[in-house]
């Protein structure tokens, strides 16, 4: 654990110093390179924190076992809330609602403009931020108190919260993916937008919680518990969420298809053009159709290793997914097709590396024995 | 009157588990086991191989989606082309709701046969049926019988190994 994080921690400080040489050499290519690496890596925590409120509402099997793994990871929330900064700093380089020529032309924009205008925006993330911030703070209090006093009525606390907060998590985050990213294409609306990111958040904390069970099951105390049987829950719930993804993908594609309005259309034809199509395709490919067909077999989700390899797989094209949602928005020359700049890869290894080195710090001095509760729920099974 | 078997009873789905494993690990391959509730390892444990519905189900399910799409490009594209708003006449993202729909559907049927067929129902006759109380089998008692057709099956043996396993009662199941 020691040398991947000390790994991460390096990737993290370089990707983030060619970041900086990027805001010199090219600024605007810096924002939006920044601008859909922060929203994964912010969104891996939320995605933390929504799958640990699940697991306090359901009591499953596979969750004694990933809990402290889940808290690790939304530890890493208000790290990750003070890299907002270049975000803010790049509003009027990023945001059509923020520059004033674009504002002039465009009568949306202008009947917009009481809800999308920069002081608004920098409001309404504060209020995302405080309300993540503190059903996060709750959480990892009543977790802490739950690991060392072995008192269940930290689980109760815990999961009484956890409704609500399931539901406050969501609203914040499809309220944040119309500011974040909707916003950068203000012309065109989906109701179904959001959801890729809320579904996109559980999917990749799934993938880090299999890649992270499968090494952490190689030592005690979790040696003795994860089995099979744990991985197979957790593949399951992999399969499940990588078909809610292709299900949203496909149901926003075909209402839009079905209509053919132009105002609507036009965030597909950003990614259709150029190279944009053989990402689109891609995605459709990697990100759907051989998960798919590999997580049909039940072998390849019970054997560890094999499903940590398509985890990490499945992470890996959360990542690209970003991307698509994210940068075709910035392009509209048909002529010059995609454009991948290096800070495409720069940004998200710096903030990635960073996130990874702190998470592996929290769960180093996490307690990764199942909780006190899988205890209980054995002893009333044995009875 | 020909032995189908030998029966023992169970109180528990530990022990009918146990009795699985051993009784592989004994060498016998021709046994059953019946029980009131899905027993979880109990397949492993008897050593089952993959029953094959699985792969019926997908085979079944691609050919329902073939069967979709083609319905629809059939009708819509070549039989009576309409330009609906300049859409091309392979229109496939519309195809893709009823392409899934069929694909569900004929694996649905494929899975239902698939079970019937392969675990040999329906069967109004068996020779457990013989056996006094085992209908409570579908109450709480778990049941494992070693068949008389097992080639390491002995009256005198296999009834001392059943016994060896702790069972509430072992009998002869006649055929």
């Amino acid at each position: 654990m020691n040398k991947v994080q000390r790994i991460s921690l390096i990737a993290g400080v370089a990707g983030l110093a060619l970041c900086l040489i990027g805001v010199i050499v090219n600024p605007a290519q810096f924002f939006r390179s920044y601008l859909w690496s922060w929203i994964f890596w912010l969104g891996l925590s939320i995605g933390c924190g929504q799958v640990l409120m699940l697991q306090f509402l359901i009591t499953s099997r596979w969750g004694f076992l990933t809990r402290s793994i889940l808290v690790s990871g939304l530890r890493v929330l208000p790290l990750m809330f003070l890299f907002v900064v270049p975000v803010i700093a790049g509003i009027p380089a990023l945001y059509p609602f923020a520059m004033p020529d674009v504002v002039r032309e465009s009568g949306a924009l202008q009947w917009k403009a009481p809800y999308l205008n920069t002081t608004f925006w920098l409001v309404r993330v504060a209020a995302y931020f405080l309300i993540w911030w503190l059903i996060a703070r709750l959480l990892c209090k009543w977790t802490d108190a739950l690991d060392r006093t072995g008192d269940l009525e930290y689980v109760m606390k815990a999961r009484a919260l956890s409704g609500p907060g399931i539901i406050a998590y969501s609203l914040a985050m499809s309220f944040a993916a119309v500011d974040w990213a909707m916003a950068l294409e203000p012309e065109w609306y989906s109701s179904i937008y959001p959801s890729f990111y809320l579904v996109g958040q559980a999917l990749a904390a799934f993938a880090l919680v299999i890649v992270a069970l499968r090494y952490l099951a190689e030592d005690p105390p979790l040696s003795d518990h994860v089995t099979s049987k744990h991985f197979h829950d957790l593949g399951n719930l992999l399969f499940t969420f990588v078909i809610l993804w292709a299900y949203l993908q496909t149901a926003q594609l075909i209402i839009i298809w079905a209509a053919n309005l132009p105002r609507e259309i036009i965030w597909y034809l950003n990614r259709t053009v150029g190279g944009w199509a053989w990402l689109t395709a891609a995605l459709a490919v990697f990100h759907f159709f051989v998960p798919f067909f590999i997580l049909l077999s039940r072998k390849a989700k019970q054997n560890a290793r094999k499903l940590a390899v398509i985890a990490a797989f499945v992470f890996l094209m959360r990542l690209v997914d970003h991307f698509w949602l994210i940068a075709p928005a910035f392009y509209h020359d048909y002529e010059q097709g995609m454009v991948v700049s290096w800070l495409d890869f720069a940004a998200p290894v710096g903030l990635g590396g960073i996130w990874v080195a702190y998470f592996l710090q929290q769960l180093k001095s996490a307690r990764l024995a199942p909780g006190h509760e899988f205890e209980l729920e054995q002893s009333l099974q044995r009875a | 009157m020909s032995l189908h078997g030998l029966i023992a009873e169970f109180e528990n789905s530990e022990e009918l588990l146990h009795a699985a494993r051993s009784a592989r690990a004994e060498g016998y391959r021709r046994f059953e086991a019946y029980c009131p509730e899905p027993v979880e390892g109990l397949a492993e444990a008897m050593g089952l191989k993959d029953s094959g519905v699985a792969f019926a189900v997908l085979f079944a399910a691609l050919i329902g989606a073939a069967i979709g799409y083609m319905l629809q490009y059939y009708a819509l594209g070549l039989d009576y082309p309409i330009n609906t708003g300049g859409r091309p006449l392979n229109s496939w993202p519309i195809f893709i709701v009823i392409t899934f729909e069929l694909a569900i559907l004929f694996g649905g049927i494929a899975a239902f046969l698939a079970v019937l067929i392969l675990s040999g129902l329906p069967r109004p006759y068996h020779p457990v049926f013989n056996v006094p109380g085992f209908e409570r089998v579908s109450r709480d008692r778990f049941f494992l019988v070693i068949e008389s057709a097992d080639e390491r099956f002995d009256e005198e043996r296999t009834r001392r190994f059943l016994l060896s396993l702790g069972p509430r009662e072992v009998s002869e199941v006649a055929d």
